[in-house]
């Protein structure tokens, strides 16, 4: 290849770009791998990720899929990643495309929904990027430390140079929410939006009526932030205070996709109808053609890259094609009742959860808000030890949130969906007691090694 | 063949300027842009009270073939913007001169129209494309 194009090695090849951009340090990229080796790697690999009994969620869920979803998904005329160049040329991907919208923008009760962008945490960095281009001259987001730490990372990685500004907003530690009554009195300029997370980043409910109205009084937009099985329980986003939200955006992994160690997931954004010239992503519309059959199509794609260029709305304009379809069968399979009978599983089993682990002398809930499917819990012992005593026992005990929230050093986050048995969160509680009750009579100056 | 209205002044990037003689000029694109561009489906008109320079973009037409900016072609005010084009684009292509107009500007330079194309210095941009 390199004699077809006239160049005598790969150096010469990548002559032109500048040497210090070159990054010379990839001893720890390892030589190519045939078939075989590299079966045997993926193997191993899926063996070190263990058989563990799962109560972490923090913005990954581990939900049942109906063997039917990835049966129907891998099916050769679905299984693709993208959207079809030829776009109209396979009508069935548009129309399934087409069909996810719908029920996206009923889950959430908005007007309008794109095909899907690439997860949760870059969808929330576009719909910033929406709002600044939407509200024109303001260019500051409210950004409440309730919002998924990771959500907030990518944004500010993805908008921190674009001369955007996220403020930050802690939370009341009282009740584990943002304080309605200090972002009333917030007093800031330029501010073209808030993010409202529901359920928080902490399982907790936010007073979404209040938040949307302080909002919408100051002339700012509401991006909320939810979770799609939780709307089968919550109010939509739609029907927030008197106006409802404006963009609406999350991550699609609840609705039918594996956890598969982070990835690939899906995020989804709907918005109101007058915002949605601004909306990055791709949009499926129905139409007539020429005989006046019905049949689907790119729609309002002047907003993207292959048109306007630097001036698209977005630089995404791809989706994830095929966890989009495995959520749109999901959505399918499921139904409003069956999305229902999951969120309601879900709170049950955490509530149940809760009630057994705060059982024991030495755990506690931080505060006593409302919850959907995950809670916070403070333990008395040093709590990087506890986990690892449960994960010796088969129990991946939640996320411990001093890493995020450095006053939360002895705080998990815990979830249990409606995978979680009875006897499983029974079995977490009893090995948790001895953890707390051995340190409790052997306290750590008393131990030896 | 396109209508190049001689009571109008014209930019190269084919906006045409009406001096309303009150301080403030009515703007829209000319017969030969809409001609280009095809039929407008989506026409983005500038808030009121904006100001804008010279050559600045303040609106944006989308048609079934492109999307392309509109700049002011004089520094002031946004004064006005045709509320009829959101719902009927296709104004543009049918009266460009006339019920399709884009918005209007209280100008603060007075000098800056009499600098812009004349009709037949606007024909000749034309024969250019």
């Amino acid at each position: 290849m390199l004699a077809a194009i006239g160049a005598d090695s790969i150096d010469d090849l990548f002559e032109e770009i500048p040497a210090d951009l070159i990054n010379t340090n990839l001893d720890q990229v390892p030589p190519g791998l045939d078939e075989m080796e590299l079966r045997r790697l993926v193997h191993q690999r899926a063996r070190a990720d263990g058989q563990y009994i799962n109560f972490i969620g923090a913005g990954a869920y581990e939900h049942h899929i109906p063997a039917a979803v990835w049966q129907v998904a891998t099916r050769g005329e679905f299984y693709s990643a993208y959207t079809p160049y030829q776009a109209e040329a396979s009508q069935g991907t548009l129309q399934l495309l087409y069909e996810y919208q719908t029920m996206m923008a009923s889950l959430t009760g908005m007007d309008v929904s794109n095909a899907s962008l690439y997860d949760g945490a870059s969808a929330l960095a576009e719909a910033v990027l929406m709002a600044v281009r939407a509200q024109r001259k303001a260019s500051r987001i409210v950004m409440p430390d309730t919002v998924h730490p990771a959500y907030r990372a990518v944004t500010q990685t993805i908008v921190g140079d674009q001369g955007i500004e996220l403020i930050s907003i802690e939370h009341d530690t009282d009740r584990g929410v943002i304080d309605s009554d200090a972002m009333a009195s917030l007093d800031a300029e330029d501010v073209a939006a808030l993010v409202i997370p529901q359920p928080n980043f902490f399982g907790n409910l936010e007073d979404i009526d209040a938040l949307t109205n302080i909002a919408h009084e100051k002339g700012w937009l509401v991006i909320a932030v939810v979770n799609p099985i939780s709307l089968a329980m919550l109010k939509p986003p739609g029907e927030w205070g008197d106006a409802g939200a404006d963009i609406v955006i999350g991550e699609g992994q609840p609705l039918g996709i594996p956890l598969s160690s982070g990835g690939p997931y899906f995020g989804f954004m709907c918005c109101r109808q007058k915002l949605v010239r601004q909306m990055p992503g791709r949009l499926i519309g129905r139409t007539l053609d020429m005989d006046g059959k019905p049949g689907f199509t790119l729609t309002l794609q002047a907003r993207e890259q292959h048109i306007r260029r630097s001036k698209a709305t977005s630089n995404i304009c791809t989706n994830q094609g095929l966890m989009v379809t495995a959520a749109t069968i999901y959505m399918s399979l499921m139904g409003n009742s069956g999305l229902q009978t999951v969120a309601n599983a879900s709170h049950a089993n955490t509530r149940i959860l809760v009630d057994k682990l705060t059982a024991i002398d030495g755990v506690e809930r931080v505060n006593d808000s409302t919850f959907f499917h995950e809670c916070v819990i403070r333990i008395n012992v040093p709590l990087d030890d506890a986990v690892r005593a449960l994960e010796a026992q088969g129990i991946v005990a939640g996320l411990p949130l001093g890493k995020y929230y450095p006053a939360m050093q002895d705080c998990l986050l815990v979830c249990a969906t409606e995978l979680r048995t009875e006897q499983e969160m029974d079995d977490y509680a009893l090995h948790l007691e001895s953890i707390v009750s051995k340190r409790r009579l052997d306290p750590p100056s008393a131990q030896k090694m | 063949m396109s209508n190049t209205p001689e009571n109008l002044r014209y930019t190269r990037s084919h906006e045409w300027v009406l001096d309303n003689n009150d301080g403030t000029a009515t703007i829209g694109i000319s017969d030969h842009a809409q001609e280009l561009l095809g039929d407008m489906v989506y026409i983005e008109t500038p808030e009121l009270d904006r100001v804008v320079e010279a050559g600045e973009e303040c609106a944006v037409v989308e048609s079934v073939k492109a999307a392309s900016d509109v700049y002011a072609p004089l520094s002031g005010t946004i004064i006005g913007a045709n509320e009829k084009l959101a719902d009927a684009p296709e104004l543009v292509n049918e009266d460009p001169y006339g019920e399709g107009w884009m918005f209007k500007i209280q100008f603060s330079d007075a000098g800056q129209i009499a600098a812009l194309l004349n009709a037949s210095a606007y024909a000749d941009v034309e024969n250019e494309d």
